[in-house]
């Protein structure tokens, strides 16, 4: 096993179903090289945190497409924190109107990618993020 | 992108166009010996034999949020503009089976469709339209046997005779498996759940729909045209297997299903795969079945959309592509139409853009001569030789899932799922790599985006006060009534009864969605997404 490579967790917080845009991402990511664990659907933030914790990983990607991302986001954060997992940077993709980037940010989300995002535009800020 | 002169025109499908269509090409494809005429089998140039002169298609936009005081008066808007038919959008917490009140639902009660926790719900949204005039579509799949049964419940309360009762659940489970997502049990008994919303149908309400075979959020979820339909029509044979097993009589089960399809992409393919499913299902109905009553062979269908058609760039395009799509629509024989509108890639619809989706379905047909003859592309050489064609590939896929073990299983170990995000992958990448075209996206891009849509604004004091109205409900009703309908509504899960009438008698007792579900959980289990790559 490689130890240099970069471990994400994507999940979809909450209960919306839409989950082609969070495995598209994961197949984007894997051919990357990154190993991805995906959660599958309808994860509460607690289920989030805990895996995030279990397999140790670099990132955590949630996928939203229900209008639900502040939220959802704000809570998935608040349980990472309390695991002690507050340096994993948290990014967000799906239905994000640009008016909510700021307050997304406000919540500590590292990066985040509206649907349509390339996906090397998502491998690319991990590997940076990760680097970093 | 690479500069290789003219090459081949492929669809989606895989099907190969040819730059012109004779006799010689329509002959070498099959020719027109399996068209026929309309209303007559296998219905490729539609169900009815006068089509829309006689029954122009339903208007029947997608519509539901916040309250039932809320989504009631949007009821009241769109059929004061025209829409004949309704189309329920259910919150997240209600179609999974949650009420307002659980951990789970914070932050989604009403968000993107109506809270519904008790049959009070069902009567506010619903007061004083007509149903018998109003044909309604309820958007529920995981919790439909709660949602129906308070539907039900509702028009029996208002005077309605049941037998003589219209409309349509989408009811549709294994296609939740593979998109949308909103199951809660296991494929099993998620089946006889199914089975058991027929049989009741095919007794008590044997003119309303029980189930609307959804191809649409296959293809929504990365499917092809092709793959739509093939395994729509997989799924359908699956819901009548399990039915049959009730020794209800096959006619009786045909009458109960109904299809909702997907429209974006290559106008010609669209068209083609919707005459070829005709063909196929009916053939499927009449061979395979034996179903003998021509009502029961006929593909009845709502098509229109096309969600994953719409981008977020320049959203206003996406009130062009709707209106092609609603052309489309109406050029493939479809029962009935729904749009999703412009801002939809953004929000649940305005009023605004609401009304506009209408308006677009109401200039094809009273402006532009859609209802003028039935199916005006009938005997083109290009239009039947690609039905003969889409046909051919539509079966390959739906023998080639009969070969690996048939839809339930394929879907149950999640290989369905597996292949559709495959498709879903490679669609993006093209799309990415400007291979496939789409206008604002990949082409013809505007360096200052226009401004946003208006948002749909999401008041959480409207989910206060949904939370409230339920434990006021809960405080005021009959509790040891209550316990005893859930526990009846369990037992007939643990055993071979059907479930409907016990939650028949739960939800005129108001029990909730969460505690019906609950029960019938504690029966059967949670579903275990079988997760593949």
């Amino acid at each position: 096993m490689s130890e240099s490579r970069i471990r994400v967790l994507v999940a979809k917080p909450g209960l919306d179903g839409h989950d082609v845009g969070a495995k598209l991402v994961c197949r984007a990511l894997m051919r990357a090289g990154m190993e991805v664990i995906y959660t599958g659907l309808r994860q509460s933030p607690e289920a989030i945190a805990r895996v995030a914790l279990a397999e140790s990983v670099d990132v955590v990607g949630l996928s939203v497409l229900s209008g639900a991302h502040l939220p959802l986001c704000e809570k998935v954060i608040g349980k990472l924190r309390e695991q002690g997992l507050e340096e994993v940077p948290v990014i967000v993709g799906g239905n994000i109107p640009s008016r909510d980037h700021a307050a997304l940010a406000g919540l500590g989300v590292a990066g985040v990618f509206p649907t349509g995002t390339p996906f090397e535009a998502i491998a690319d800020f991990v590997r940076e993020r990760v680097a970093s | 992108m690479k500069q290789k002169g003219p090459g081949p025109v492929v669809w989606e499908s895989g099907v190969e166009v040819a730059s012109l269509y004779t006799e010689h090409e329509l002959d070498k494809s099959g020719g027109v010996e399996r068209v026929g005429r309309p209303g007559d089998f296998p219905f490729t140039r539609g169900i009815h034999p006068e089509m829309y002169r006689k029954r122009p298609w339903t208007m029947r936009q997608y519509s539901g949020f916040g309250t039932a005081r809320e989504t009631h008066e949007r009821f009241l808007y769109l059929i004061e503009n025209g829409n004949t038919g309704l189309n329920v959008a259910f919150d997240l917490p209600t179609q999974c089976g949650l009420d307002s009140d659980h951990p789970m639902a914070d932050g989604e009660v009403g968000r993107v469709g109506m809270a519904v926790d008790t049959l009070a719900d069902m009567e506010e949204a619903f007061a004083d339209i007509p149903l018998n005039d109003i044909t309604v579509s309820l958007t529920i799949n995981g919790a439909a046997v709660p949602i129906m049964a308070m539907y039900f419940s509702m028009a029996k309360k208002r005077g309605f005779d049941l037998s003589s009762l219209r409309g349509t659940a989408q009811n549709d489970i294994l296609k939740e498996f593979v998109g949308r997502g909103t199951w809660i049990y296991p494929v099993g008994p998620s089946m006889r759940l199914v089975a058991d919303t027929i049989e009741f149908c095919a007794r008590n309400v044997p003119r309303y729909s029980a189930v609307s075979v959804c191809g649409y959020h296959i293809r929504e979820s990365g499917a092809t045209p092709a793959q739509e339909m093939a395994y729509g029509l997989a799924i359908a044979a699956a819901y009548v297997e399990e039915a049959l097993k009730r020794g209800i009589d096959v006619n009786a089960i045909g009458k109960t299903l109904s299809f909702n399809f997907d429209i974006f992409g290559n106008i010609w393919e669209q068209v083609a795969k919707f005459r070829a499913g005709r063909r196929l299902y009916a053939r499927m109905m009449q061979e395979r079945f034996g179903v003998t009553e021509p009502r029961a062979q006929q593909m009845r269908m709502i098509a229109g959309g096309g969600g994953g058609g719409l981008t977020i760039q320049q959203p206003e395009n996406n009130i062009v592509r709707g209106a092609y799509y609603a052309l489309i629509s109406a050029l493939s024989g479809t029962q009935t139409m729904a749009l999703c509108s412009y801002d939809e890639a953004y929000t649940i619809p305005s009023e605004h853009a609401a009304r506009l989706s209408l308006r677009t379905m109401q200039i094809l047909m009273h402006e532009m001569g859609l209802t003028d003859t039935v199916d005006p592309l009938g005997g083109s050489w290009f239009v039947e030789s690609m039905t003969n064609e889409m046909e051919n590939r539509i079966e390959a896929i739906t023998k080639q899932l009969e070969a690996e073990g048939g839809i339930v299983e394929a879907i149950s170990e999640g290989r369905v799922q597996a292949e559709v995000n495959r498709q879903a992958f490679e669609r993006e990448r093209k799309i990415q790599s400007g291979e496939l075209k789409k206008v604002g996206v990949n082409c013809f891009v505007e360096e200052e985006e226009a401004p946003e849509v208006e948002f749909h604004p999401y008041r959480r004091e409207e989910a206060r006060s949904q939370m409230r109205r339920l434990d006021e409900i809960r405080s005021s009703r009959d509790a040891g009534h209550v316990e005893a309908a859930l526990q009846a509504v369990e037992k007939a899960a643990t055993g071979e009864e059907n479930v409907m009438p016990a939650v028949m008698d739960a939800v005129e007792a108001y029990a909730t969605v969460g505690e019906i579900c609950s029960a019938l959980e504690r029966v059967f289990g949670r579903f275990q997404e079988p997760v593949r790559f």
